[in-house]
């Protein structure tokens, strides 16, 4: 086997594992939209990291947390809808971005790499980033885990059994940052907010209580990355977009299962 | 001698004299322009079964949250002694099948627990055939009492049950409470009750708070059914029958609770 293609499959592989447990979490608390506009502001991540000439990886972390941050601020009770705000404050980020990287002009940016992921391009400093990272991002959600699940259940009954709803919140909404900045490397911006969720929602039907829907996530998205990168060598199709359709191909297909539901 | 009006209740039986496990003192709360509570005082000792009774949007469920300090009121002040331990049971629980949760494991999400006390809790609540469940598969009775069973699993000093008959079937309702009296025996606790049910409150109820945004009067149930404060909220008619029925109910508990006047 190719060592590009080892690092391809070790890559995707450690950020499948990431994203199931955080996948979940977004899944059950309707996060998606906040996990694409984490997504969409990291090529302002990327524009910092040309400008600052420092490893985009690191820029694109730090943007991540501190936009997530920013967002962890909204509050429910204003004038405008929660997926309207969003929806605005992530397609503002992404046109800031191409803005921000158009006046870059010495450098040639590949802007489909970013946008659709550059699996077979993961160098090796970037394997050990997204492992690292993957691995203190598991930590922490098992870590806080009866504390999340406790938040996301019942708010209001978390606060009274004494758990620190606001800070265990934020914690989540780091750590899904924290997923989505090594994702991109995978299957690139565009992408990266489907691989946390699809793997999820599809494994609803195969569980039966939230640590097995965790673990069933992971391996579903474990599964996407191998055959998505097989497929993708085989048929010299995109990596990134073949992943995500092999994860989209399972969770059609377990919706067709006739024990779903259970 | 009358009821306290719109008072702290003075030591009315021999529960004022033990521990104070919640007090508020004055509070309000408004919601844009509308006053949802207004100069509101109530407490509940340990030993006491407090019951607030009020119509739709008198501001029950309101006073409660302020209770468990989930919402700062705008003024006034509320008190919990030290360390306290509080079991709740909201009066909505909103239940998502995208999470799958059984009984079980919605139980240990307030207070880790064996599974022989998690079974051994159900069936003191009464349901002890539903362990396995998925949570979004059983009653909203049965629900109730799940709530219940994850409120004792903390040993809570003050247990806190909004509307803890809402879908119970009638025949279970006086079950249900005598469960509730024996409780606060058991275990020694305070418990406050939310209900709109005036029939059942009276039996083991100590305490009657009257709730219109403001306290209409407090006092033994006895003597508040037939308060003007009372009659306003709730019309002669109904004041006229729990007379009746509280008092011949007086007689069936006299050994069992404290009955002097207030």
């Amino acid at each position: 086997m190719e060592d590009f293609f080892l690092r391809a499959i070790l890559g995707g592989l450690g950020f499948a594992i990431a994203a199931g447990p955080v996948g979940c979490f977004v899944v059950w608390r309707r996060m998606a939209y906040l996990g694409e506009a984490i997504a969409h502001a990291i090529l302002l991540g990327i524009a910092l990291g040309f400008l600052l000439e420092i490893q985009p990886v690191i820029t694109v972390l730090v943007t991540c947390f501190l936009f997530a941050y920013m967002l962890a601020g909204i509050e429910q009770d204003r004038m405008i809808s929660n997926d309207a705000l969003l929806g605005s404050i992530s397609h503002l980020a992404l046109a800031l971005g191409l803005v921000a990287l158009s006046f870059m002009e010495q450098i040639r940016v590949d802007l489909i790499s970013f946008l659709f992921g550059d699996i077979l391009a993961i160098s090796s400093f970037e394997l050990v980033t997204i492992y690292t990272i993957a691995a203190i991002a598991c930590m922490l959600v098992k870590w806080q885990w009866r504390n999340l699940l406790s938040i996301t259940v019942n708010q209001d009954l978390a606060a009274v059994e004494g758990v620190p709803v606001e800070k265990t919140r934020l914690l989540l909404i780091m750590v899904l940052a924290m997923v989505i900045a090594i994702g991109m490397t995978i299957v690139g911006i565009l992408l990266v907010i489907a691989m946390v969720i699809i793997p999820a929602a599809a494994a609803r039907c195969l569980a039966r209580t939230p640590g097995q829907m965790v673990v069933v996530a992971a391996m579903i998205g474990c599964l996407a990355v191998f055959s998505g990168l097989y497929g993708s060598l085989t048929w010299d199709i995109p990596a990134g977009p073949s992943i995500i359709v092999v994860a989209g191909v399972i969770f059609f297909l377990v919706n067709l299962l006739p024990f779903r539901g259970k | 001698m009358s009821i306290i009006n719109n008072a702290y209740a003075q030591p009315s039986d021999d529960v004022d004299q033990r521990e104070l496990l919640v007090e508020a003192r004055s509070v309000s709360y408004r919601i844009e322009n509308r006053q949802i509570l207004d100069s509101v005082d109530i407490s509940v000792h340990r030993g006491e079964i407090v019951t607030l009774i009020g119509t739709n949007g008198a501001g029950k469920s309101t006073l409660i949250r302020v209770l468990l300090q989930l919402i700062k009121p705008d003024q006034g002040k509320v008190t919990q002694c030290p360390g306290l331990r509080v079991g709740y049971s909201p009066q909505h629980v909103h239940r998502d099948p995208i999470l799958p949760l059984t009984v079980r494991h919605f139980l240990a999400l307030g207070e880790s627990a064996s599974l022989e006390r998690i079974r051994e809790l159900l069936e003191e609540v009464g349901v002890g055939n539903i362990l396995d469940y998925p949570i979004t598969g059983i009653s909203g009775g049965e629900l109730h009492r799940v709530m219940l069973a994850r409120a004792l699993l903390r040993k809570p000093d003050l247990l806190v049950l909004d509307e803890p008959m809402a879908g119970v079937d009638a025949a279970s309702q006086s079950e249900l409470y005598n469960l509730i009296g024996d409780i606060r025996d058991r275990y020694d606790c305070g418990i406050l009750l939310v209900s709109h049910d005036l029939y059942m409150v009276m039996a083991d109820t100590n305490t009657v708070v009257c709730l219109n945004h403001h306290v209409c009067c407090t006092g033994h149930p006895q003597n508040v059914v037939t308060h003007p404060g009372f009659i306003s909220v709730f019309g002669q008619d109904l004041s006229d029958t729990l007379a009746i029925y509280s008092h011949s109910h007086d007689h069936d508990h006299s050994t069992h609770h404290h009955e002097s006047e207030i």
